[in-house]
């Protein structure tokens, strides 16, 4: 039971160490490049005033310059919004946020104008939204133009009204039919009562004052809060503009409070609960979208002098010393938005070693540096060795009034890294027989060492070597591996273990030899040794070493395959040629001819055979008119044979055929005339 | 030897008297069995240089000798309609076959033209 209270108490003192510490940094110029490229209007001007409003404040507030075309195109917007008869009081709202930014020239019958209807919209407002945007649009006009004359009468009754629509846990309400509460319209609701208060015409009820203040200490009972010591508000629900989160509540209820803080004293909130808002909207970073950057701001904006306290922010710009460098610990402090802190002295107070919840009181001053204005600490405190260490700090401010002003937060726990330069000694490898030790080699770590030993399986490989920090204490890195690999691209890798600083390893080949694979051959040996805070990490190849296993039996293992070369398998293969049809065997031409002569034989020994038959032509029509026929047909089979050669030289069938077709008709008619004549004549020889 | 000299008498015999009556014929009938020897001929010739040089372009080498063939062929058909002999084309004038020929002639070559390639 003891045992376990005693684990709970470690446990939770270990905890309040480790709680509460991160390092916070101040708005920097990451801010001032991402509002820029935020807030750049795409087309040249802002698509509605709010959203102007939001660009321009959050611009104003880094210090950055607009540019002088969005302006008059912005302000013509403004003019034009607060001239129109048809803008409700929301629109009118934010004309004058632009305007109060931009001081576009308004007349002041136009203003007068303004007014009277924000006035008639106080009168008429029933939810949250109406009194918001009416009561902040008078109290703009009234900062804005101080001719003009805005005063609130029945100012107690407006607060009443507003009063009315407040939960007992602190959350507002935006209208009394819709029972929806949320902290962001208790941030509206502060707000526009601070404005009440400072427009009204006679003094307000005290006692009213008084609830309206117990109702902020309500609400900042249910603030929620990280472990890093950032304070929120958390909105379960979607507020009136669909934007939900922690960044929205949170800056509406730092801008309410800081505004109502301004109206009246003595508003009652821990400065721890100020200091957690700082850190938790600096912890933010820088956000993505324009919406969260112009919450940011402005709450920062709030934060950095309101009447409440001011946050004192203290940041380290560099976390990682080195003692190789012989770095010094700088530490800044500054207000939320970077400006200059009052004067200060702060003090290293303590220094936690990682793992440890004791650590001595050390009470260090940092020495002011005014031209930079940073601390520092001229030499790290004894005993601070590589490793990591949580430095606490405390601010402590040279003008007691200043107590009130300022929030420090106690004391603030920052993580830092030392590092520096591990030596590494009495490196030596050997194969060892048994306990005797064969052969011995020395290394040189880290550095190029290139080995080559023997062993067979009933021998052992053994590695020492010894770490020593820069102060000569042990060291015990995070990576201390010994990797062997074979020459098909196996490799196994060790832990080297250590008993203080002395490291060591023995590799006997007996008992590895099945997880070996039974390869034998050339195993390449590297030594990695390292650690987040050694500046001088190494993966070392040492050489290597030839192992002789036995053979691997039937049942054994196989080792896993190595991974395939990309490019012999994705590379380009062997080109292909294409193979063409060998053309066939042609005959000598001196053949060709020699029987092309040969063919032209027989037809000669046609001709002579007719010679020697006697053929005459005596047959021939003498007559003219049938000899013509007679000769148009002999004309007419010369032509079609001549038209079968053209044929076969060029022409194609369909020509061919269609000259035939001519051709063939002239014929028969020819053909019939000549053959009926002879028909004719040879029948008269007969019947002669 | 009695009877290899009656035989070759014979042969001698026989020869002659076919040579005497083929001269009987009439001379139309010889001019159109000699373009059928010349055209066979012109066939055979073309068989033989495919079977020295190969067949490849066949398609040249089927129309060849077809053109030959396919001509000797109309020509027969010619011969056997012109010759008076046969009684079965006596009303048939030789004009009329002759016309036949020419045609189915041109249409053979025709074919074989395009067959030549």
């Amino acid at each position: 039971m003891a045992s376990k209270v005693g684990i709970i108490v470690v446990v939770l003192a270990i905890a309040s160490i480790y709680g509460a510490m991160a390092v916070f940094h101040t708005i920097s110029e990451s801010h001032r490049s991402a509002a820029l490229e935020l807030f750049s209007p795409v087309t040249g001007s802002f698509s509605s005033l709010e959203e102007a409003y939001e660009a321009l404040r959050t611009l104003e507030v880094l210090g950055i310059k607009k540019k002088p075309d969005v302006k008059d195109h912005t302000c013509k917007s403004v003019v034009d919004t607060l001239s129109s008869v048809s803008s409700n009081s929301k629109d009118l709202y934010h004309a004058l946020q632009v305007n109060g930014l931009l001081t576009c020239t308004i007349s002041k019958g136009a203003l007068t104008d303004v007014v009277s209807r924000l006035k008639e919209a106080v009168k008429d407002a029933t939810s949250l939204l109406d009194y918001y945007h009416s009561v902040g649009g008078l109290l703009l006009v009234k900062h804005q133009n101080s001719e003009v004359d805005v005063i609130l009468e029945n100012a107690d009754g407006i607060l009443r009204s507003i009063k009315a629509l407040s939960q007992s846990d602190g959350r507002w309400r935006y209208s009394s039919n819709n029972p929806e509460s949320s902290t962001y319209a208790a941030g509206l609701a502060f707000e526009t009562i601070s404005g009440v208060i400072s427009l009204a015409a006679s003094p307000v009820d005290e006692n009213l004052i008084g609830t309206l203040k117990k109702d902020i200490v309500k609400l900042f009972d249910s603030i929620e809060k990280y472990d890093d010591g950032s304070y929120y508000f958390d909105d379960k629900h979607i507020d009136a503009s669909g934007h939900q989160g922690l960044l929205s509540a949170t800056s509406a209820v730092v801008r309410g409070l800081t505004k109502f803080a301004s109206t009246s004293e003595s508003l009652n909130i821990p400065e721890d609960k100020i200091l957690g808002l700082a850190r938790f909207f600096l912890g933010v970073g820088v956000p993505g979208n324009s919406k969260d950057l112009y919450y940011q701001i402005d709450a920062l904006s709030h934060l950095e002098n309101n009447r409440v306290s001011v946050p004192l922010i203290l940041s380290l710009p560099a976390t990682v010393l080195s003692l190789t460098c012989k770095d010094k610990l700088k530490v800044k402090v500054s207000t939320v938005l970077g400006s200059t802190a009052p004067p200060l002295s702060v003090k290293l107070m303590q220094v936690f070693s990682s793992g440890s919840k004791d650590a001595s009181v050390l009470r260090q001053e940092l020495h002011f540096d005014p031209k930079e204005a940073i601390y520092t600490l001229d030499a790290l405190p004894e005993g601070v060795d590589i490793g990591e260490y949580i430095f606490a700090f405390e601010i402590v401010l040279s003008d007691p009034e200043h107590k009130r002003k300022f929030a420090t937060g106690g004391r603030t726990k920052v993580p830092v890294h030392v590092t520096g330069v591990v030596k590494v000694d009495n490196a030596k490898v050997a194969v060892l027989e048994g306990d005797i030790v064969e052969s011995e080699k020395k290394l040189v770590l880290p550095g190029k060492n290139d080995l080559s030993l023997s062993a067979n399986h009933l021998q052992k490989l053994q590695l020492s070597f010894v770490l020593t920090t820069p102060s000569g204490k042990p060291f015990k890195p995070h990576q201390a591996f010994l990797k062997l690999r074979h020459e098909t691209g196996v490799e196994h890798i060790f832990i080297v273990g250590n008993s203080g600083k002395h490291f060591e390893i023995t590799l006997d080949f007996l008992g590895l030899v099945e997880k070996f694979y039974y390869l034998s051959g050339q195993y390449d040996t590297v030594l990695t040794v390292g650690d987040a805070v050694m500046e001088n990490s190494f993966l070392q190849p040492l050489g290597s070493i030839e192992l002789d296993l036995p053979k691997a039996p039937e049942k054994a293992p196989q080792p896993p395959p190595q991974a395939v070369n990309p490019y012999s398998r994705y590379g380009p293969k062997a080109e292909i040629a294409h193979i063409f049809r060998a053309p066939e065997k042609r005959p000598p031409q001196e053949v060709s001819f020699a029987f092309l002569g040969l063919v032209l034989v027989p037809f000669l020994g046609f001709l002579v055979g007719l010679l020697r038959l006697g053929v005459n032509l005596k047959n021939f029509p003498t007559s003219p008119v049938p000899a013509t026929f007679a000769i148009l047909f002999h004309g007419g089979i010369a032509a079609v044979l001549l038209l079968y050669a053209f044929f076969w030289l060029k022409l194609d069938l369909f020509t061919t055929l269609k000259t035939l077709g001519v051709i063939g008709i002239f014929l028969m008619f020819v053909g019939h005339r000549t053959l009926s004549h002879l028909a004719s004549a040879s029948a008269k020889l007969k019947s002669a | 030897m009695v009877r290899s000299a009656a035989t070759k008498d014979d042969a001698q015999a026989l020869f002659q008297s076919l040579r005497s009556a083929y001269s009987a014929t009439p001379t139309n009938l010889k001019i159109i069995d000699l373009y059928v020897a010349f055209s066979v001929s012109t066939a055979l010739i073309q068989v033989v240089y495919m079977a020295i040089v190969g067949s490849f372009p066949f398609n040249s080498f089927l129309s060849g000798v077809l053109s030959c063939v396919g001509t000797a062929v109309l020509s027969v058909c010619l011969r056997i309609q012109v010759n008076k002999e046969n009684k079965e084309f006596n009303d048939l004038p030789p004009e009329r076959a002759f016309a036949d020929f020419v045609l189915c002639n041109l249409v053979l070559h025709l074919v074989i033209m395009n067959f030549l390639g």
